[in-house]
């Protein structure tokens, strides 16, 4: 989008960006949430060093705006998580189907 | 699943927490990542459990503490503006390994904190940041129009008083010192840090006056 000087940012550069008035409400996370964090400070110990903030970021940053405003935070977290752990070759798209496959069948996650 | 995300549609989000399931696939793919890692000996469950019982252990309570002390004693206050991180640590807080960069708020001056690009914020300090600090409007807003921004939050400063904002990066976090209040002279500590808010740490606002 345009900087205002004829220039371009990527779309999670939105500091001086018009928007609206700051919604204050706040929700708790929920447990799903907490885990996503985990993983990620897990992954990130200096004894495992899978992952990197600016990794991290750079896996949000590259979702694309349509689902950067769609996804809420720990959404575009375990996406970028995911993808990472792939590119990196520790985990493979094909088995995270697969497992998300088995949960389904099996019934997890249903009420 | 893929985790692009192109579909047109957003029917897929989690739940509220309070809302009986079914997952979100974002869900699932949580637990299917999680189980996986935890299977090839990455990390445990116990792992898990032990980092998000760490993450709850940490609330803005930590970061009044450190408040408190350094309106108490002066030369503390000096190392805390100094060298952030080894101030914190003086007081047996456990610190991310990123640097700490404590800003003073004063007669002349009032600091505020964002993080324009994502979400960093001190979260040893205060815990996990409010939905807000990581939502559009903060991190637009905050830069261009933060007198405006402070007035959403009832922050109303004299026009003489300058605002400072700093804007987080991945390698530091910084905090507000805030003002010490008027009518607070004789309170210990442990008083001090009760006036302390996690939004006066942020600097969308002001710490309570004594009652």
């Amino acid at each position: 989008m345009s900087d205002g000087t004829g220039g371009y940012h990527a779309h999670h550069d939105m500091g001086g960006e018009p928007a609206g008035p700051v919604d204050r409400s706040t929700h708790d996370y929920a447990f799903w949430e907490k885990r996503v964090d985990a993983l990620m400070v897990l992954l990130s110990a200096p004894e495992r060093g899978l992952l990197r903030v600016d990794e991290l970021r750079r896996g949000i940053e590259s979702l694309g705006a349509y689902a950067y405003d769609r996804m809420s935070y720990y959404e575009r977290w375990i996406a970028s998580i995911t993808n990472i752990m792939v590119e990196k070759g520790v985990l493979s798209q094909a088995e995270i189907d697969a497992r998300i496959a088995d949960l389904k069948a099996r019934g997890v996650g249903r009420p | 699943m893929s985790v692009e995300h192109s579909h047109g549609h957003d029917h897929d989000h989690a739940p509220p927490p309070d809302q009986d399931g079914p997952w979100s696939d974002y869900q699932y793919l949580e637990t299917a990542v999680r189980e996986l890692l935890i299977e090839k000996g990455i990390f445990s469950n116990d792992d898990v459990r032990r980092m998000i019982e760490r993450m709850d252990s940490r609330s803005p309570a930590r970061g009044a503490q450190v408040v408190a002390k350094a309106w108490s004693d002066p030369a503390f206050k000096d190392r805390l503006l100094a060298d952030g991180r080894g101030a914190v640590e003086e007081l047996g807080i456990d610190i991310e390994p990123v640097r700490l960069i404590v800003v003073e708020n004063t007669a002349a001056e009032h600091n505020m904190v964002v993080c324009t690009l994502c979400s960093c914020y001190p979260r040893n300090l205060l815990g996990l940041p409010p939905d807000w600090y990581k939502a559009r409007a903060y991190r637009s807003r905050a830069v261009r129009e933060p007198r405006a921004v402070l007035a959403e939050f009832g922050t109303e400063l004299p026009d003489g008083v300058a605002v400072r904002v700093h804007d987080s990066t991945a390698d530091m976090r910084y905090m507000v010192l805030p003002r010490r209040p008027d009518g607070s002279e004789g309170l210990g500590e442990a008083e001090l840090a009760d006036l302390v808010t996690r939004d006066s740490m942020i600097g969308v606002s002001l710490p309570k006056t004594p009652a």
